[in-house]
Formats: structure tokens, sequence, C-alpha cells
């Protein structure tokens, strides 16, 4: 049988700016048979979606194909003429991109974008393709399927928009759909969600696939064979379950150990001091006007309430748009709150960064996200790093030099590396430098908002072992704003959970997956992808068997301080969620979740 | 869902609001500039009484004159007539003929805005031409001649290109006339004629600017993800320019070409004078070299509200553009 996809000896090069071409895809060989799924492994700057890429006949500008050969579904692509690529492009083979948010044209409507692919290679007439639409909708579950399309891509949520770009990739009955990341970007409960309607989609049609991706708990949902990249070239292949369970290549094995989760907690550390170093209590932030009650129009984070103890960990969690990095804002001083407290030693804090005293702010520092964004590209790391240790410690000079060399041992880091300029760092090497930056004042709590999120799996586990150590030797506290729970679970002790700017849940992070919690921090945990092939249709099974209890009569949760979870709960009982606020329920030795259930757990009103 | 419709409509709320608002905003600018232009003109040295009686004159003569031409009254007092009748389209009267400042600036703004609208014409489709095709072809040896010329136009002043013209054109080869004279035109022929220079000069000047901010706002559309999209759904090149860069790329256009209109009033006055055309530009020049002082606060006027019309529809032009959703 001859495969749909043949590449051989695939060669790439690009360069950068008037710099020699350097080869960015080495001797690339793979082939994909009708109606299989390929997965391409790989972390950033591994060729991945170049190699992607080429397989529509797309080279990004600077680069260039400089050997081998690539046949997509009869196609010799590496010989077509541009006419003959725009024909093939859309129709014989499409394209999912990572991020459908900034993929889909923000000027046009769905639909007109949808459709676009059939009509440019006049497959039917717009009437038809927009019935044709509907039905794609339908069946990857998006919502209101009839009218979406009049939607614009600004009007959408990230999950749907990535459907949407399902959609439009099927328009033209393709033989190759190209997935690049396509869930990288979502929610892991949304995620869950696109992934099996993909799998079912893909199915139907007997959809030959390539599917790029990072995570390897995707990979074992998805793909039927699969190959590792690195730098460039293929350093494993094999199917899916050999390079998962029996990898024999050097690097897939040390990117499985990455993805493991695994417990960084050490046993023989002494608990933590009871003494809390940070109290949150009953804070309020938002947008907007105020209201009558003093409380702003927009509520982002509604009564968030928990306490930091001197060298501990609390890992704070929740999706996207929950009010996570609103709170980061609000405890570093650069978002006012309307209402509430925060505590730093037991001392009051201002809303206001510029309000705080040097010494309150040199004890509680802030690492952000985007490292790139946080360095002066045009300063060199020493120069950074001595400027934080004059302002905090009004070291100069040698002294000042000798702190800068102390601080880049601190994260790991040669000292040689204070001449240079972020720009000759890699991401972690940078997010490290981050870290030494908050570390020169010398704090007492960092607040590390989303830190590992635009990292590489090696490199933020890296990270994280960092962060562990500085707890250990420092006895440091860090607050770790998160979106992933195995990161979570593997440095933190306690846990917050976040949902619609509400903590539904706080307490010890090791007991997640087991005992009483709240049914939004269940969600959770059972959408994390398991290494384990079958996990995603046993789990969408099970979901399927938890019924939804019957529709409540419209519930405006938000004014009645009822339950922010009633829409979404499986578990809601009619006639109690949908009447009366929840309460406060605590577990012995277990979380204090806010939920009416189960009744047998012993409320605790918190005046 | 409940949500994200509100959020629509929120939308359709907010854009006249924010349309009222730049309104507002403009109309403001409006108020302080009437103040200003009233201030400026009385704080300058001298009067009327000065240009017309010479320097001979008895102090008698120029408090009496004073008194005829209502100087001698309070500044408040002349600012709140003036303004009545500038609210009710009355400049007053010329210090130096009497005759109404309004029949006098309309024939010479109907001159100067023909000379504005031909250098526009011609500017504009030239340098969305340039612009859009040197983003398209970015980092050619095209993109680069553009970029080069342009450049180089921008920073030759308009009096030295107006001048050079003149040199070359009318006193070398004898094929333009040196003025425009605008009055003895009667034919098409005749009308390049008169207005080629000034025309040309104004708009070389305006080019520039209009060329590279179209440029940089096409090549910033051209580089989005959903344009790489675009082309991965084998949609062809026109298409991808007209349908999917354009509409997302037109706010910052529209905006670039009026500041750069609004900049062409600068270069108006400056051509004017060159080429001794009889516009606005000119009135206000000679107004104020005698002392004039209602003709030159109505030139005044004229100009900032052309100025302000423009930037409050280039920033009105942005705020329909932005995309549905996207609106803050």
């Amino acid at each position: 049988m001859v495969a749909t996809i043949q590449v051989d000896n695939l060669e790439i090069v690009g360069r950068r700016g008037r710099g020699a071409e350097l080869p960015i895809v080495r001797n690339v060989s793979f082939s994909v048979a009708r109606g299989e799924m390929l997965a391409l492994i790989g972390e950033s700057g591994s060729g991945k979606t170049t190699v992607a890429l080429s397989l529509l006949g797309h080279i990004r500008s600077g680069c260039r194909i400089s050997g081998g050969t690539i046949r997509v579904a009869g196609y010799e692509v590496t010989a077509l003429t541009a006419q003959e690529r725009r024909s093939m492009r859309g129709r014989v083979i499409s394209y999912v991109a990572q991020n459908a948010g900034s993929a889909f044209n923000p000027a046009l409507a769905i639909m007109r974008q949808v459709v676009e692919p059939a009509l440019v290679h006049h497959i039917l007439p717009r009437r038809d393709l927009e019935a044709r639409a509907i039905a794609l909708f339908r069946a990857l579950a998006l919502p209101e399927p009839e009218t979406i399309g009049e939607r614009y891509p600004g009007e959408l949520s990230g999950g749907q928009l990535q459907r949407l770009m399902a959609a439009m990739a099927l328009m033209t009955d393709p033989e190759v759909v190209v997935f690049d990341e396509p869930t990288t970007a979502l929610d892991v409960t949304t995620q869950i969600e696109v992934l099996a309607a993909f799998k079912s989609v893909l199915a139907e049609r007997g959809v030959t696939g390539v599917y790029v991706t990072h995570d390897l708990s995707v990979v074992a949902q998805i793909a039927d064979h699969a190959i590792v990249l690195k730098d460039g070239a293929v350093r494993e292949a094999g199917t899916v379950s050999k390079i998962l369970f029996q990898p024999q290549d050097l690097y897939s094995q040390a990117l499985l150990a990455a993805a493991e989760p695994c417990s960084r907690q050490s046993e023989g550390v002494e608990a933590p001091e009871q003494q809390s170093v940070l109290d949150v209590r009953d804070l309020v932030v938002g947008y907007g006007r105020s209201t009558s009650a003093g409380l702003p129009e927009k509520v982002i984070v509604n009564h968030v309430s928990f306490s930091v103890p001197k060298g501990g960990m609390l890992g704070v969690i929740g999706e996207s748009g929950c009010g996570k990095s609103t709170l980061a804002r609000a405890i570093s001083g650069l978002q006012p709150w309307s209402a509430g407290e925060l505590l730093l030693n037991g001392v009051a804090l201002s809303g206001n960064v510029t309000d705080r005293a040097p010494e309150q702010r040199r004890r509680l520092q802030l690492v952000a996200q985007n490292a790139d964004s946080v360095l002066n590209p045009s300063k060199t790391i020493g120069n950074t790093l001595e400027r934080a240790v004059r302002f905090y410690s009004g070291l100069r000079g040698e002294a000042a030099a000798r702190r800068v060399s102390e601080l880049l041992e601190m994260v790991q880091l040669s000292p040689a590396l204070a001449t240079r300029l972020p720009s000759e760092l890699s991401g972690g090497q940078k997010q490290r430098i981050n870290f030494a930056r908050a570390l020169a004042a010398d704090p007492q709590i960092v607040l590390c908002d989303e830190i590992t999120a635009a990292l590489d799996t090696v490199v933020a586990a890296a990270i994280l072992d960092l962060m562990k150590e500085l707890q250990r030797d420092l006895g440091l506290a860090f607050i770790f704003i998160t979106h992933d729970l195995h990161a979570l679970q593997s440095i933190c002790e306690r846990v917050a959970v976040l949902y619609a700017g509400q903590v539904v849940e706080v307490g010890p992070a090791a007991a997640l997956g087991e005992g009483f919690h709240h049914p939004y921090t269940r969600l959770l945990h059972d959408s994390v992808p398991l290494m384990e092939p079958g996990w995603l249709e046993e789990t969408r099974l099970r979901r399927l068997a938890e019924t939804m209890p019957a529709t409540l009569p419209n519930p405006s949760s938000a004014d009645a301080g009822l339950c922010c979870f009633l829409t979404r709960c499986p578990d809601r009982v009619a006639g109690l969620c949908d009447r009366i606020a929840p309460p406060v329920r605590s577990v012995v030795h277990g979380p204090r979740v806010l939920c009416h259930l189960p009744a047998s757990i012993r409320p605790e009103f918190s005046s | 869902m409940a949500k994200r419709k509100q959020g629509a409509g929120d939308l359709n709320r907010h854009l006249p609001a924010l349309i009222g608002r730049r309104i507002f905003a403009a109309a403001t600018s409006l108020a302080f500039v009437i103040v200003t232009v009233f201030a400026i003109t009385n704080i300058l040295p001298g009067d009327a009484t000065d240009a017309l009686l010479g320097q001979g004159a008895t102090p008698q003569a120029i408090a009496a004159m004073r008194h005829d031409l209502g100087l001698d009254r309070s500044v408040f007092l002349r600012f709140w007539l003036w303004l009545w009748g500038v609210l009710h389209g009355q400049f007053g009267y010329s210090l130096l003929n009497g005759l109404p400042v309004a029949d006098a600036i309309r024939p010479r703004l109907h001159n100067s805005l023909l000379l504005a609208g031909a250098s526009a014409a011609v500017a504009v489709p030239v340098s969305l031409f340039l612009g859009i095709t040197s983003a398209i072809w970015k980092d050619t040896l095209y993109d680069r001649a553009v970029s080069v010329l342009t450049l180089g136009m921008v920073s030759v002043p308009e009096f030295v290109i107006g001048t050079m013209a003149v040199y070359v054109f009318a006193v070398r080869l004898h094929v333009l006339p040196a003025l425009a004279d605008v009055a003895s035109v009667h034919s098409i022929g005749q009308f390049l004629r008169a207005f080629f220079m000034p025309v040309a000069s104004l708009a070389l000047v305006t080019l520039a600017q209009m060329v590279r901010m179209t440029r940089a706002a096409m090549a910033d559309t051209l580089s989005a993800p959903y344009i790489e999209m675009a082309l991965l759904k084998g949609v062809g090149p026109a298409r991808l320019i007209l349908v999917h860069a354009i509409p997302n790329a037109i706010g910052p256009i529209v905006n670039a070409v009026a500041l750069s209109l609004s900049s062409l009033l600068g270069g108006v006055v400056v051509i004017e004078v060159v080429f001794t055309y009889p516009g606005i530009a000119g009135l206000m020049v000679d107004a104020v070299s005698s002392r004039d002082v209602p003709t030159v606060q109505a030139c005044a006027l004229v100009f900032c509200l052309t100025y302000l019309l423009l930037t409050t529809f280039a920033d009105i032009v942005t705020i329909l553009s932005l995309p549905r959703g996207r609106k803050a």
C-alpha cells in the first residue's frame, strides 16, 4: 500500500538576517499510511512546525528546502509550481493552527472564513457550503451551530475557535489534516472536549493526520505513530506505545521523565512553621465604577482569602479568566482592591505599590510569566542584576559585583553570564535571571505568575527543581500561580482552587486525587490527560454517564451569591444549590470547600 | 453564551459613546483654539492704526482711528463681540478696506481647497499604491528604492522643491509659468499648466509620510498569523491582499492619510507664497504684514478648523475599523 504522506531525506535551511544559512531540518524521513495519525513530538526549536508546514509546501520567509522530497496524496509537493501549490492547499491538505485566536482574521465573520477554502477551490456554491459548515459545527459540538458563523472571532472563546478552525480544515474533505499544537493554548477542561471532538470527526472521515505537539499525554490519546524531533533531526520513530513505554533514545527518555508527574516534596523536611507570612483576607478586586455597596461593577476576584505560612509553598490554580493574574497584580500592588486586606507578617499592605514601605516591597517579590518582557534587552545581565542589588542593598562596586555572582550561582548559572545580553540566553536561562533579580531583594515571599507556562517540559521541570531548592535553602515562601496541575502538585504543599474569582477549595496539594473535593476541583483533576492510550474515551464515557441533573430555572448565581460553579456542576441539587449560597465545609486534615455537598461533612460557616 | 451576547450588546452601546467622546474632545479643542487665536492676535504688539497711518501720525489721529475701529474697547468686550460674530458666520470687517472678512476669505478658501484637493487627489492614490506594493514586496530592490526616494523627499522642505521647480521649468526650460495664474484658467490645458508645479511640489512632500505609514501598517498586517493561515487555505494573492489584509490595515492607513493631509495645510502656506497663488494662506500672510487682525483671526480659525476636522475624521475611522469584539 502506498503511504498517503511520504517524506524522504528532507533538509531545510534558514538564515537569520544576513547570517549564513543554517540547517533547521536535517535528513528527516517518515511516512503515514492512509487514515493514520502521526505525532511530531519535540520542544521549541526542534523544527516540528517547520516540517509540518513543509507538507503544505509552505516555508516561512528566510528559509528554503535544500534537499529531499515530500509526497502528499499523490502530489510531489517539492516539485509543484506556485499555482499548483495553491490549488493543493486547503483542498487536499489543510492546516489547524496553534492559536486559533490569532489565526482567524479579526475583521471577517467566522462563516466567511470557514467556507473560504472550499470557495476558492470552487468545490460547491456558497449556500451548500454554509449548510456543510453548519453540519460540521454540529459534529464538533459547537454551541448554536446555526448562528455561530455570524459571529466575529473576538466574540468567541479559545476552545470554540479551535473547533471552528478544525471545521474550516475539514470543509473541503481533505485527505490530510495537519494539526499544529491545536490544544496547547486551551484549558485542560476545554482541551478534553476539543480532543474528543477532533478524534471522532477524523475517525468518521478516515482523514490522515499529522499532529504536532510537545505534550506526550495528548500523543497517547490521539496518535498511532510518533517521531521525536530534536534540533531538526529525528531521534526516534515508532508506534506511540513503543515511544511512550519503551523509549530507546536518551532524549526521548528525558522527555518522558520530565512529563512524568513526580513529587519534589522531600520527606525529611520539617513541616513549615505555622506562622503565616502573607494573609489574603476577603480580597475583592475588579474593574469599572464602584456600586452603592462599594464593590466594583465587574468583580474579577471575589472575596478571596488564604494564607501562606513562612517558608511554605501555596499553589493557586484555575482556568483562564478565573482571576489568577488579577489576584497576582493585586498582591504585588499593581491593581488596587476594593475590599478586604492583605497582611505581610501581620502588617496591612497598601493596594498601591508606591505607597508600600521599601522594606515591605523588598520582602514581597514578583517573578513574571514572560522573562522577555521583564528584562531590558539592551542591558547586560550583570547590569540588570547590579541595579537591583544596588537598589535593595545599597552595595556598590566590588561588593555589588560579588553579590551578582552569588545570585547567579544561587539560580545555578555561571557568573560568566553577567556579561551577556538577554537575547543571548535561552528561555530557561532568562527565567532563572528573572528569579535572580527577585532574589536580589532578599525577599521573604516570591509570587510566581505562570513562570513555567512558556517553557519546554524539560526546562520547566528544572525551574520547578530550582524553586524547591530555594525554598529549602533560603526558607523562601512561594505563591505559585499556574494552570498546570502536575507542576503544582509536584512542588506545593497547599493549593487554592480558583473558579470565577472565588476560592472554591483550599487544602493539601497531595490529596487532590482522593477524598472529598469541590466538584470543580474534581473536574480539573480528571481533565488532565494521563499518558495512557484510551484515557480520553474512558473519561468521556464516564462524563456522559454522569447525566446532568434537570436544568435549573435560570439561576442568576452572581446576584444571589449562589455557587459560582452552579451551571456546570454535575452534582447540583435543585432547590438547594440554586437557592442558598454554599457554606464553607471542611474535612479533618483535608480541604476547606465552598459547597453544599455532601451534607455529611460538618459545615463551618465563616462569620 | 448569554454573557457573550451581552458583550456584543455592550459594543453597540459603546460605539456611539466612543465617537461622541471623540467629537466632544474636538469641540473642546475648538473652543480652546478660538480663545487662543483671539488672545494671541491681541498680544501682538502694535495694531492696524500703526500700519494705516504710518509712523508720523499724531496721537489724536491714532486715538480717533482706534475709536472708529472699536480698538479702545476692553479686551473682554471685543472678545464677546467677535465670538458672537464668529458663531453667526460673521468674522468682522477688514481693518484695511472695511469689507467683510468673510467675503474676502470665501474665494480665497475656494482656491486653497482646490489646490489642496488636487494635491491630495494625486498624493493619496500614488502613496497608497507605493505603500501597499512595497509592503507586499518587502525587502526587495523595489521596496528599498521607494523607501530611499520617499525619505529623500520628506527631508527636502517644500519651498526648496517649489523654488527648484520654478527655476528648472519656468526660468530655464520656459515650459511652465512661474506664477499660478488661476484667474485665466478656462481649459483643462490651462488648468494643468497653472497647477502642475504647485500640485506636484505639495504632493511630493506629503507623499513620503503617507507611503511610509501605509507600508508600515500593511507590513504589520501581512505578518499576522491569519495571513499565513489564509495562504495555507489556498487563497490567491489578489484575494489575500484585498479580502484579508486591507480590511485590517485600513484603519491605520486612513489615520495616516488624514494626518498627512492635515500637514498639507502647512505646505499650502509655503507653496501659495512661492507661486503667488491667490489662496487663503496668501491672504493670511498679507493680513499679518498689514496687521489686519480680523482677517488674521478668521484665517487662523479656518486653518485650525480644517486641521481639527481631519484629525477627528482620522480617529473616528480608526474607531469604526476596529474589529468587532475587540473594542475597548
